[in-house]
């Protein structure tokens, strides 16, 4: 086993082949020049009929309220909470990537940031959909904005709800920021070989009139350097409001200072993983092999078992603080979790999340592309389990056994579940057929520094 | 094509280094001042080569952050304080811990639309045409090619010694840009 080690045999960022040309043509082909295939079709079929489901599920609850679902007293928040938490979380470790690899000047990010950045933005979109239906009347959402109107009424400031939606509304306005500033100067390489005029238009509007002159990237480079700078403190804060919704509430479990730091590592975890899960089928099937290779799968494969040791590291500390505490209602929720009812959603997150990703330890494994995959599918069912675990092992027994309940999914709960995964990927898959899905101008650069300096 | 409604002489270069060396040559040697400069990615030091000025997203960056917070944390305490106050068993109405982070989290967006701004206002974008767009070459300037610019309205500009000049830094080819 030579762990952690095997850089020497990685190939290089990019194929040494590689030119300024090459890097365009092959890039902007996939938009502009590849039939769009069995594969692409197939997939966002499939993407659409669940988006639809979505869509039915939308329309019934709007119509019928928030009692299709399982939830009740006691367990008032499941499904729909545990999905918003879930898909949050993917965005930020689309945000991590990118913002802190500018930041520390990584090379390889070249090559992922794009897919991290869309993969964020659509993440944090099909999130922001669960709190709003589970207000109960979803279209009286916009009572959370501050606005003068006549009843009076203001929001309440010291609500840690209040509080998520401006995380929500910065972190979506910023990432769908940080996200076009960088498509910019692609979008005008796009406007500039389009051969049909109606394409030519849509990028050229889109562009914004970019021609690359010198004191422009400038700017640009100066305000992709603040954008990244601000993004990774807004993914911290971001992800420590979504953990104070728990640890605001005095319910064992979920009252506790490890809410935040614990919420952040879960994040970049399956943040990870869900880079991994999209970045391994489109090299693939947009051929994009000499830009995206076993370094940035390796890479990002650290990087999850980084986050994952975290996580692992955090549910060790809060099963002993528990038990250090004496406290006998947090004695009672863990051993619940441990033996309880839901003991087999505890244990298979145990599974998922602590021993499977051990295998990353292994060159092998980590250089496998299948395995890596597989590991990352099972790294996002887990904290999808996670979440499930922290918010009903919390609710259905605590301080009065009179109030104690089971909560039972309907149909409905896995239906948005399963549609907002298809919304995802739709939207995903739409994407990457009219974006560069790869940051040429970034991957120009780097062909050229390489096959200048690299030996 | 007289002076007056012409754009500048465009010369077409096909590397990166090749471009900086000539922008240097034309600002240092030829003394243009009203030079542009157009490559596929960002080309360390062009800027500086061509003495731009400074540039200001940072400062805009920062003033954004500043309103965003501020006016956040004021809009919390105006209806917490004076237009809505609930009596929470007698806690004070002026909770600010409370209101930090809804002023954090604008703090960083207002910074990122400021930020986002400044580059654009900055540099005259959004803007739907331009000279240079009537130019069949130019549309390799965001692919593989290099370009430098003297505009025809440089205190310096003259049409046959700039031509000469662009000449002399070897470039693959000098047109001139019309209106």
């Amino acid at each position: 086993m030579n762990a952690l080690n095997d850089d020497r045999a990685l190939p290089r960022i990019i194929a040494p082949d590689e030119t300024a040309a090459s890097v365009t043509r092959r890039i902007s082909a996939v938009v502009l020049e590849l039939p769009l295939g069995w594969r692409w079709l197939s997939s966002l079929s499939a993407a659409l009929l669940l988006t639809f489901v979505l869509l039915a599920g939308i329309g019934w609850l709007l119509y019928k309220g928030v009692g299709i679902w399982g939830l009740n007293i006691p367990v008032a928040w499941s499904f729909a909470i545990t999905d918003y938490v879930w898909w949050i979380a993917i965005g930020m470790g689309g945000t991590f990537v990118s913002a802190a690899m500018y930041v520390t000047r990584q090379p390889w990010r070249g090559a992922i940031n794009r897919l991290a950045e869309s993969m964020t933005v659509f993440a944090v979109a099909v999130s922001g959909i669960f709190p709003i239906l589970h207000l109960g009347r979803p279209w009286f959402f916009y009572w959370l904005f501050p606005y003068p109107d006549k009843m009076n009424v203001w929001p309440q400031w010291r609500s840690a709800l209040e509080w998520d939606f401006w995380a929500i509304i910065a972190y979506l306005l910023v990432s769908i920021l940080f996200l076009y500033v960088g498509l910019i100067p692609d979008l005008a390489t796009l406007r500039d070989r389009a051969v049909s005029r109606t394409r030519a238009i849509f990028y050229g509007l889109l562009a914004l009139g970019w021609r690359g002159e010198a004191q422009h990237w400038r700017r640009m480079e100066s305000v992709t350097l603040m954008l990244a700078g601000l993004s990774v403190p807004l993914v911290f804060s971001v992800h420590s409001m979504v953990a104070l919704d728990f640890s605001e509430a005095l319910l064992p479990g979920w009252h506790s200072t490890i809410f935040p730091p614990f919420f952040i590592a879960g994040a970049l975890f399956s943040g990870f993983a869900m880079v991994l899960v999209l970045a391994i089928p489109m090299r693939r099937l947009f051929r994009l092999q000499n830009y995206l290779n076993d370094r940035h799968i390796v890479n990002v494969a650290k990087l999850m078992l980084a986050a994952g040791l975290w996580v692992d590291y955090s549910y060790a500390a809060e099963i002993f603080t528990t038990f250090y505490s004496m406290d006998k209602y947090e004695v009672a929720m863990e051993l619940n979790r441990f033996f309880g009812p839901y003991a087999w959603v505890f244990w298979s997150t145990m599974v998922f999340n602590v021993l499977q990703i051990q295998l990353l330890w292994f060159e092998r494994v980590r250089r496998n592309h299948v395995a890596v995959f597989v590991i990352a599918l099972g790294v996002l069912y887990g904290m999808w389990l996670e979440r499930f675990m922290l918010i009903v092992t919390s609710l259905y027994q605590d301080f009065v056994p009179s109030s104690w309940g089971m909560f039972y999914p309907t149909m409905w709960d896995i239906a948005f579940l399963a549609g907002s995964i298809g919304l995802f990927f739709a939207l995903y898959l739409v994407f990457s057929r009219m974006m560069p899905m790869l940051s040429m101008h970034e991957l120009r650069k780097l062909a050229h520094q390489r096959n200048e300096v690299v030996p | 094509m007289s002076k007056d409604v012409m754009y500048g002489l465009l010369a077409e270069f096909d590397d990166a280094e090749h471009l900086r060396g000539a922008a240097l040559r034309l600002r240092r040697e030829g003394h243009y001042t009203r030079i542009e400069a157009y490559s596929p990615y960002p080309v360390d030091g062009l800027a500086d080569a061509l003495e731009k000025p400074r540039i200001h997203v940072p400062f805009w960056t920062l003033i954004g952050g500043i309103l965003g917070g501020t006016s956040t944390f004021a809009l919390e305490w105006y209806s917490a304080v004076i237009a809505y106050p609930i009596d929470v068993g007698g806690r004070p109405t002026f909770s600010w811990p409370a209101f930090i982070p809804a002023a954090l989290e604008m703090t960083i967006l207002w910074a990122a639309i400021f930020g986002v701004g400044a580059m654009l206002l900055g540099s005259g974008l959004p803007r739907l045409h331009h000279p240079l767009f009537g130019m069949p070459a130019f549309q390799r300037a965001s692919n593989d090619r290099f370009f430098l610019l003297v505009r025809a309205e440089d205190p310096q500009f003259h049409l046959l010694s700039c031509r000469a000049f662009l000449e002399s830094l070897g470039p693959l080819s000098v047109t001139e840009v019309g209106p």
